[in-house]
Protein backbone atom coordinates (compact mmCIF):
# COMPACT_ATOMS: atom_id res chain seq x y z
CA UNK A 1 0.00 0.00 0.00
CA UNK A 2 1.43 3.57 -1.01
CA UNK A 3 2.95 5.47 1.98
CA UNK A 4 -0.03 8.08 0.72
CA UNK A 5 -2.70 6.22 1.60
CA UNK A 6 -1.61 4.51 4.89
CA UNK A 7 -1.52 8.38 5.97
CA UNK A 8 -4.57 9.17 4.32
CA UNK A 9 -6.17 5.70 6.04
CA UNK A 10 -4.67 6.38 9.24
CA UNK A 11 -6.08 10.71 9.32
CA UNK A 12 -9.65 9.06 8.35
CA UNK A 13 -8.93 6.50 11.28
CA UNK A 14 -8.79 9.07 13.73
CA UNK A 15 -11.17 11.34 12.51
CA UNK A 16 -13.88 8.39 12.91
CA UNK A 17 -12.74 7.67 16.04
CA UNK A 18 -13.09 11.40 17.34
CA UNK A 19 -16.27 11.91 15.73
CA UNK A 20 -17.82 9.19 17.24
CA UNK A 21 -16.18 10.14 20.61
CA UNK A 22 -17.42 13.65 20.36
CA UNK A 23 -20.97 12.83 19.48
CA UNK A 24 -21.62 10.47 22.00
CA UNK A 25 -20.26 12.71 24.78
CA UNK A 26 -22.59 15.65 23.54
CA UNK A 27 -25.72 13.16 22.85
CA UNK A 28 -24.70 11.85 26.95
CA UNK A 29 -24.44 15.45 28.25
CA UNK A 30 -27.84 16.95 26.25
CA UNK A 31 -30.13 14.05 27.44
CA UNK A 32 -28.48 14.41 31.14
CA UNK A 33 -29.81 17.98 30.73
CA UNK A 34 -33.25 17.43 29.15
CA UNK A 35 -35.32 18.10 32.28
CA UNK A 36 -37.68 15.38 30.92
CA UNK A 37 -37.33 11.64 31.20
CA UNK A 38 -37.36 9.40 28.42
CA UNK A 39 -40.40 7.28 27.64
CA UNK A 40 -41.54 4.82 25.35
CA UNK A 41 -43.10 7.90 22.82
CA UNK A 42 -41.28 8.80 19.67
CA UNK A 43 -42.52 12.28 20.06
CA UNK A 44 -40.05 12.73 23.48
CA UNK A 45 -36.98 11.61 20.89
CA UNK A 46 -38.32 13.93 18.32
CA UNK A 47 -38.29 17.04 21.14
CA UNK A 48 -35.28 15.64 22.42
CA UNK A 49 -33.53 16.87 19.31
CA UNK A 50 -34.18 20.06 19.98
CA UNK A 51 -31.63 20.57 22.54
CA UNK A 52 -28.22 22.03 21.11
CA UNK A 53 -26.48 19.31 22.57
CA UNK A 54 -28.28 15.97 22.02
CA UNK A 55 -28.69 17.89 17.64
CA UNK A 56 -24.96 18.35 17.82
CA UNK A 57 -24.69 14.89 18.88
CA UNK A 58 -26.68 13.35 16.47
CA UNK A 59 -25.57 15.19 13.63
CA UNK A 60 -21.77 14.49 14.53
CA UNK A 61 -22.82 10.55 14.70
CA UNK A 62 -24.45 10.77 10.95
CA UNK A 63 -20.95 12.57 10.33
CA UNK A 64 -18.98 9.36 11.69
CA UNK A 65 -21.08 7.38 10.15
CA UNK A 66 -19.98 9.05 6.34
CA UNK A 67 -16.58 8.86 7.33
CA UNK A 68 -17.14 5.29 8.22
CA UNK A 69 -17.76 4.80 5.08
CA UNK A 70 -14.59 6.74 3.39
CA UNK A 71 -12.80 4.61 5.94
CA UNK A 72 -14.41 1.19 4.54
CA UNK A 73 -13.54 2.18 1.26
CA UNK A 74 -9.84 2.83 1.99
CA UNK A 75 -9.98 -0.55 4.25
CA UNK A 76 -10.73 -3.98 5.07
CA UNK A 77 -13.85 -4.65 7.68
CA UNK A 78 -11.74 -6.81 9.63
CA UNK A 79 -9.36 -4.22 10.11
CA UNK A 80 -12.03 -1.22 10.35
CA UNK A 81 -14.03 -3.23 13.19
CA UNK A 82 -11.66 -4.49 15.56
CA UNK A 83 -9.32 -0.96 15.70
CA UNK A 84 -12.19 1.53 15.94
CA UNK A 85 -13.21 -0.86 19.53
CA UNK A 86 -10.83 1.35 21.11
CA UNK A 87 -13.66 3.48 21.36
CA UNK A 88 -15.47 1.64 24.09
CA UNK A 89 -12.18 2.63 26.10
CA UNK A 90 -12.20 6.58 24.95
CA UNK A 91 -15.87 6.32 26.38
CA UNK A 92 -15.44 5.51 29.72
CA UNK A 93 -12.70 7.85 29.85
CA UNK A 94 -14.74 10.92 28.91
CA UNK A 95 -17.75 9.62 31.07
CA UNK A 96 -14.68 9.83 33.93
CA UNK A 97 -13.14 12.81 33.12
CA UNK A 98 -15.58 14.85 31.78
CA UNK A 99 -19.07 13.61 32.73
CA UNK A 100 -17.62 12.61 36.54
CA UNK A 101 -18.82 9.43 36.21
CA UNK A 102 -17.73 6.62 38.57
CA UNK A 103 -16.09 4.37 37.20
CA UNK A 104 -14.89 1.34 39.26
CA UNK A 105 -12.34 -1.36 38.50
CA UNK A 106 -14.59 -4.02 37.21
CA UNK A 107 -15.72 -1.64 34.71
CA UNK A 108 -12.35 -0.87 33.40
CA UNK A 109 -11.76 -4.68 33.49
CA UNK A 110 -14.88 -5.49 31.33
CA UNK A 111 -14.01 -2.59 29.06
CA UNK A 112 -10.79 -3.63 28.27
CA UNK A 113 -11.97 -7.04 27.96
CA UNK A 114 -14.87 -6.20 25.20
CA UNK A 115 -12.07 -4.44 23.35
CA UNK A 116 -10.17 -7.78 23.09
CA UNK A 117 -13.46 -9.76 22.62
CA UNK A 118 -14.38 -7.46 19.78
CA UNK A 119 -11.19 -8.00 18.21
CA UNK A 120 -10.79 -11.78 18.48
CA UNK A 121 -14.34 -11.47 17.14
CA UNK A 122 -13.96 -8.92 14.00
CA UNK A 123 -10.10 -9.61 12.97
CA UNK A 124 -11.57 -13.04 11.94
CA UNK A 125 -14.65 -12.16 9.93
CA UNK A 126 -15.02 -14.72 7.42
CA UNK A 127 -15.02 -12.78 3.76
CA UNK A 128 -17.45 -13.50 0.87
CA UNK A 129 -15.83 -12.41 -1.47
CA UNK A 130 -14.97 -14.66 -4.24
CA UNK A 131 -11.41 -15.81 -4.09
CA UNK A 132 -10.38 -13.94 -7.48
CA UNK A 133 -11.29 -10.40 -6.15
CA UNK A 134 -9.30 -10.97 -3.44
CA UNK A 135 -6.23 -11.78 -5.24
CA UNK A 136 -6.59 -9.13 -7.46
CA UNK B 1 -34.94 -1.41 33.31
CA UNK B 2 -31.29 -0.54 31.74
CA UNK B 3 -30.57 -4.18 30.91
CA UNK B 4 -33.77 -4.08 29.05
CA UNK B 5 -32.63 -0.99 27.16
CA UNK B 6 -29.43 -3.06 26.49
CA UNK B 7 -31.31 -5.84 25.60
CA UNK B 8 -33.54 -3.70 23.11
CA UNK B 9 -30.60 -1.87 21.52
CA UNK B 10 -28.33 -4.86 20.98
CA UNK B 11 -31.13 -6.88 19.51
CA UNK B 12 -32.43 -3.82 17.38
CA UNK B 13 -28.51 -3.14 16.51
CA UNK B 14 -28.43 -6.99 15.41
CA UNK B 15 -31.79 -7.32 13.38
CA UNK B 16 -30.31 -4.63 11.44
CA UNK B 17 -27.31 -5.90 10.21
CA UNK B 18 -28.98 -9.29 9.56
CA UNK B 19 -31.25 -7.86 7.43
CA UNK B 20 -28.79 -5.27 5.64
CA UNK B 21 -26.45 -8.73 5.12
CA UNK B 22 -29.07 -10.54 3.74
CA UNK B 23 -30.99 -8.24 1.39
CA UNK B 24 -27.64 -6.64 -0.10
CA UNK B 25 -26.55 -10.04 -0.72
CA UNK B 26 -29.60 -10.63 -3.22
CA UNK B 27 -28.20 -6.89 -4.11
CA UNK B 28 -24.78 -7.30 -5.61
CA UNK B 29 -22.19 -5.57 -5.45
CA UNK B 30 -22.50 -1.84 -4.94
CA UNK B 31 -20.28 1.30 -5.55
CA UNK B 32 -19.62 3.92 -2.65
CA UNK B 33 -19.23 6.63 -4.84
CA UNK B 34 -21.87 9.26 -5.28
CA UNK B 35 -23.66 7.90 -8.01
CA UNK B 36 -23.99 3.76 -6.03
CA UNK B 37 -24.87 5.80 -2.87
CA UNK B 38 -27.77 7.37 -4.67
CA UNK B 39 -28.54 3.95 -5.57
CA UNK B 40 -28.39 2.37 -2.79
CA UNK B 41 -30.56 5.20 -1.10
CA UNK B 42 -33.58 4.31 -3.61
CA UNK B 43 -32.84 0.91 -3.32
CA UNK B 44 -33.72 1.39 0.84
CA UNK B 45 -36.61 2.95 -0.29
CA UNK B 46 -37.43 -0.60 -2.41
CA UNK B 47 -36.97 -3.03 -0.42
CA UNK B 48 -38.83 -3.64 2.54
CA UNK B 49 -36.34 -5.40 4.50
CA UNK B 50 -34.11 -2.27 4.19
CA UNK B 51 -36.94 -0.07 5.06
CA UNK B 52 -37.09 -2.84 8.45
CA UNK B 53 -33.75 -2.36 9.65
CA UNK B 54 -33.85 1.35 9.45
CA UNK B 55 -36.80 1.13 11.54
CA UNK B 56 -34.76 -1.21 13.96
CA UNK B 57 -31.65 1.19 13.54
CA UNK B 58 -34.68 3.99 14.94
CA UNK B 59 -35.32 1.03 17.88
CA UNK B 60 -31.62 1.12 18.51
CA UNK B 61 -30.71 4.60 18.71
CA UNK B 62 -33.48 5.84 20.80
CA UNK B 63 -32.82 3.34 22.95
CA UNK B 64 -29.16 4.15 23.48
CA UNK B 65 -30.51 8.05 23.82
CA UNK B 66 -32.49 6.74 26.49
CA UNK B 67 -29.28 5.18 27.88
CA UNK B 68 -27.39 7.46 28.40
CA UNK B 69 -29.74 9.94 30.00
CA UNK B 70 -30.81 7.03 32.80
CA UNK B 71 -27.31 5.35 33.40
CA UNK B 72 -23.57 6.69 32.38
CA UNK B 73 -22.02 6.70 28.84
CA UNK B 74 -19.50 4.50 30.69
CA UNK B 75 -21.89 1.79 31.00
CA UNK B 76 -23.99 2.66 27.98
CA UNK B 77 -21.23 2.64 24.83
CA UNK B 78 -19.40 -0.64 25.90
CA UNK B 79 -22.33 -2.36 26.94
CA UNK B 80 -23.25 -1.88 22.98
CA UNK B 81 -20.40 -4.27 22.40
CA UNK B 82 -22.75 -7.22 23.39
CA UNK B 83 -24.11 -6.91 19.33
CA UNK B 84 -20.77 -8.54 18.60
CA UNK B 85 -21.62 -11.52 21.06
CA UNK B 86 -25.33 -11.67 19.51
CA UNK B 87 -24.30 -10.88 15.75
CA UNK B 88 -21.93 -13.87 16.21
CA UNK B 89 -24.54 -16.10 17.91
CA UNK B 90 -27.03 -15.07 15.02
CA UNK B 91 -24.70 -15.23 11.88
CA UNK B 92 -24.16 -19.05 12.68
CA UNK B 93 -27.64 -19.73 13.58
CA UNK B 94 -29.66 -17.86 10.95
CA UNK B 95 -26.70 -16.45 7.81
CA UNK B 96 -25.31 -20.12 8.73
CA UNK B 97 -21.71 -18.57 8.54
CA UNK B 98 -18.65 -20.80 9.66
CA UNK B 99 -17.71 -19.63 13.39
CA UNK B 100 -14.20 -21.22 14.24
CA UNK B 101 -12.95 -21.32 17.62
CA UNK B 102 -11.44 -17.61 17.90
CA UNK B 103 -14.36 -15.83 17.25
CA UNK B 104 -16.46 -17.96 19.39
CA UNK B 105 -14.34 -16.98 22.20
CA UNK B 106 -14.15 -13.45 21.63
CA UNK B 107 -17.58 -13.56 21.17
CA UNK B 108 -17.64 -14.92 25.04
CA UNK B 109 -14.92 -12.59 26.41
CA UNK B 110 -17.25 -10.08 25.38
CA UNK B 111 -19.87 -11.55 27.12
CA UNK B 112 -18.04 -11.66 30.26
CA UNK B 113 -16.80 -7.74 29.24
CA UNK B 114 -20.74 -6.67 29.35
CA UNK B 115 -21.80 -8.54 32.63
CA UNK B 116 -18.13 -6.88 34.33
CA UNK B 117 -19.10 -3.41 32.88
CA UNK B 118 -23.02 -3.97 34.43
CA UNK B 119 -21.41 -4.50 37.71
Amino acid sequence: MPRVRILKTFAVLVLFIALKAAGNLSLAWGMKHLGESASANPLFYIRAMLNPFVLSGVATLIVAILVRLVLLSLSDLSFVLPVTAVGYVIATFLGKTVLHEEVTASRWVGTVLIVIGAVLTSSTVHTTARKEDRQA
Amino acid sequence: MRWILVALMVAATAASDLLQSFEMKQAGEQSARARGLMRVLRMIAQRRYLILSIACLSVSFFSFMALVQMGPLSFAVPASGASFFLETLLAKLLLKEHVGKRRTAGALIVLAGVVLVGG
